[in-house]
């Protein structure tokens, strides 16, 4: 259960390698959480990742097999981590996703589905195998990690802006469609994050950090907000990107 | 048979919102059907009338037992002892039996509590040093459990009876209980008012003059930097003889005139405002006053006076910490004081009393020392882990929280400062063997093991 602080006793990562998702665990009170399930493809990565969260506290931590190329095995993956984590779940973060390079996936059919399958179809599959559980349990709190190349696409990344853009509008919808069962979905949007995904791209204005999208997150988790992001500026910033015309977004840097 | 309902439900501190079905059985074989039905997978506990201010009213995704019809009050038998509906509320209670001359043994600051919720978080008031808990005048409690409906008494059943007795409704839920009351000369109180300019006054004269009174009550201010730190008001008194009114027991509780009418913005309730309140409190209190009259109502039951409002506190909600030190830990009450002050957490004048020694009840929250309550708005990021530490101090004196208030403690403590935990666990296998009864409380703090 959570507490009055909103502070989870037990925790499932879907995509438990994501940087941001590790780094909001290890920005949160991890000696009050009581089991982390970290669904993930990368046993390496996440036998590091386990390591990590036990060393700073956290009681349990266990590894649950994520393939995101296989959305109709999302139902499998969902119920194993519902099982680690005690049939009970009072957060979860969905992580999985991602990044690729424009250049590759423009002219190649199977690169583009393919990075629809992972950023789209299959945390959407995972969501929905995960309402009916969290409908019954009458409580929980899901924070998707969308993006906001989602909000406005671009040509840098349109593939990858187009897939956020629309797991972010599946997100918003699985809000509601949960709300009155009192569950809490909120949708982050980081701008762009300095992380291994990024790697070798130059950071444009208004790049942050993990650590820092990770405290406004965990910030967040203290409410109720449906959207957020980080950092909190470009929530204004993109109100105005959303309103400029295609002539003059074209040619904005980044 | 009523069919439930999904409802949202909280705590008082309204903290913790969640969904469960809500039914509101009318009959003790309602009750207890309820509590084996095969299909009911997410646990079951009772309701009342939702005072506790975490989460030991409610679960998430199970089926909530809402009491209110089982609300029967009977006649007041020999030696005021009287049998009520596990529903049925103080304020119903105090209204029926005050104008024979009877008051409830045991009252705490609110009458809008259950004979139900009086029991699971074995209640105590302000006549605690002399008088006791709530269940210390109970003398019977008639219980639905899975394993089917019981009677117990201190003497035919005293484990299971006192498992119950701030056992937190796992046990199983309150039919009816019998009490036994007060009876009182008149519907006041005669009130003695002093005044202190800091902590080590008020506890000194609590220690040296309590005895004195069948009520005590301080009221302190956790705010006061420096040398006012823990300046506070101290109110004591007794029920007034009829020789000093009308020869009428007086006058009845009113229902409350005001109602704060919607929830107010985070915030409202913030350091400035809190700080001038208690200013504004401690400045309105003589120094020393002896004798004054005052309503039963007023002495004990002051926020009764405005209806729901705990919505005061925004949509983030509040909570209340409560603790209880033994006797030689005094020192500790000026630690909690001093670390609240220092943080700057705006808090409501704190409540200060001396416990008497507590009732056989392992779950039973009251043990002869200090114990103090203070209401904190959530939202200052230092507070989580500010009140870990305090969990500390308190259990290291070898006290603890109030788990009718808890909304936050560590699981690991509570062990700690329950040691009598696994005893209460074996009662509760015994009539609940499969876990049955839970509630969000239990889940967050593993009460009892293997709960659904």
């Amino acid at each position: 259960m959570r507490d009055a602080f909103g502070q989870p006793q037990r925790i499932v990562v879907l995509g438990g390698t994501s940087e941001l998702a590790l780094a909001v665990l290890h920005a949160m009170a991890l000696d009050r959480v009581q089991c982390i399930v970290l669904a993930g493809r990368n046993e390496d990565a996440l036998a590091r990742a386990q390591a990590a969260l036990l060393g700073a506290g956290a009681a349990a931590v266990q590894i649950v097999h994520l393939e995101a190329t296989a959305p109709e095995r999302a139902s499998e993956v969902i119920a194993a981590c519902v099982e680690a984590a005690g049939g009970q779940v009072d957060l979860v973060l969905v992580a999985v996703g991602m990044l690729g390079s424009q250049g590759d996936f423009d002219d190649d059919p199977a690169a583009t589905a393919e990075a629809i399958t992972v950023n789209l179809t299959w945390p959407a599959a995972a969501l929905a195998a995960l309402r009916p559980r969290l409908v019954a349990q009458g409580y929980g709190r899901v924070v998707v990690f969308s993006s906001v190349a989602g909000v406005r696409v671009r040509r840098a990344n349109a593939t990858y802006g187009a897939t956020k853009a629309g797991l972010d509008g599946f997100a918003l919808g699985y809000a509601e469609s949960v709300r009155d069962a009192g569950v809490v979905v909120q949708v982050v949007r980081p701008g762009f994050v300095a992380t291994k995904m990024t790697t070798g791209l130059t950071p444009p204005p208004m790049s942050t950090t993990p650590e820092v999208v990770a405290k406004i997150v965990v910030e967040a988790m203290a409410g109720t907000d449906l959207v957020v992001y980080a950092p909190r500026v470009l929530r204004p910033v993109f109100s105005i990107f959303k309103l400029l015309p295609q002539a003059v977004w074209r040619k904005l840097p980044g | 048979m009523a069919e439930p309902i999904p409802r949202r439900l909280s705590g008082w501190g309204r903290t913790q919102s969640v969904r469960a079905e809500v039914v509101a059985p009318t009959t003790a074989a309602e009750v207890a059907s309820w509590l084996s039905d095969p299909k009911i997978h997410g646990g079951v506990i009772a309701r009342g009338l939702g005072r506790s201010y975490g989460d030991p009213a409610q679960v998430a995704g199970g089926l909530v037992l809402d009491l209110v019809h089982l609300n029967h009050l009977g006649p007041i038998g020999e030696g005021g002892s009287i049998t009520v509906g596990g529903g049925a509320s103080l304020d119903a209670l105090i209204s029926s039996v005050l104008p024979k001359g009877y008051f409830t043994p045991v009252s705490p600051g609110t009458r809008q509590v259950s004979i139900g919720g009086a029991i699971a978080a074995d209640i105590h008031g302000k006549n605690h040093h002399r008088e006791g808990s709530f269940c210390s005048h109970v003398t019977s409690m008639t219980l639905a459990t899975p394993t089917g409906i019981m009677t117990v008494s201190p003497t035919s059943n005293p484990e299971l009876f006192w498992a119950t007795a701030g056992g937190m409704g796992l046990t199983g839920v309150v039919l009816e209980a019998t009490i036994s009351l007060l009876e009182v000369p008149s519907g006041l109180v005669t009130v003695d008012t002093d005044r202190f300019e800091d902590l080590d006054a008020l506890m000194a004269e609590m220690v040296g003059g309590d005895d004195r009174y069948r009520y005590s009550v301080a009221w302190v201010d956790c705010m006061a930097p420096g040398a006012r730190l823990g300046r506070s008001v101290l109110t004591r008194g007794d029920h007034a003889p009829s020789g000093l009114t009308d020869g009428s027991v007086g006058p009845l509780p009113k229902p409350a005139k005001l109602a704060v009418p919607f929830q107010a913005p985070s915030g409202l309730l913030n350091r400035a405002s809190i700080t001038a309140f208690n200013e504004a409190f401690y400045r309105r209190a003589p120094k020393h006053k002896v004798g004054e009259l005052q309503r039963l109502s007023s002495f004990f039951h002051p926020l009764d006076g405005v209806a729901n409002w705990n919505l005061l506190y925004g949509n983030r909600g509040f909570l209340q910490y409560q603790f209880v030190v033994p006797d030689h830990a005094a020192e500790t009450v000026r630690l909690v004081i001093d670390h609240l002050s220092g943080a700057k957490i705006p808090g409501f004048l704190a409540v200060l009393k001396r416990f008497g020694p507590g009732d056989p009840g392992p779950l039973s929250f009251p043990m002869a020392g200090w114990t103090l309550a203070i209401d904190v708005p959530i939202g200052p990021p230092s507070l989580p882990r500010l009140l870990d530490r305090l969990d500390d101090l308190v259990a290291e004196a070898g006290g603890r929280i109030y788990l009718a208030k808890d909304a936050r403690l560590r699981p690991e403590l509570v062990e700690v400062m329950y040691p009598e935990l696994d005893r209460f666990r074996k009662v509760k296998a015994e009539v609940d063997p499969n876990g049955v009864l839970t509630s969000d409380l239990a889940r967050r703090l593993n009460l009892v093991e293997g709960t659904r």
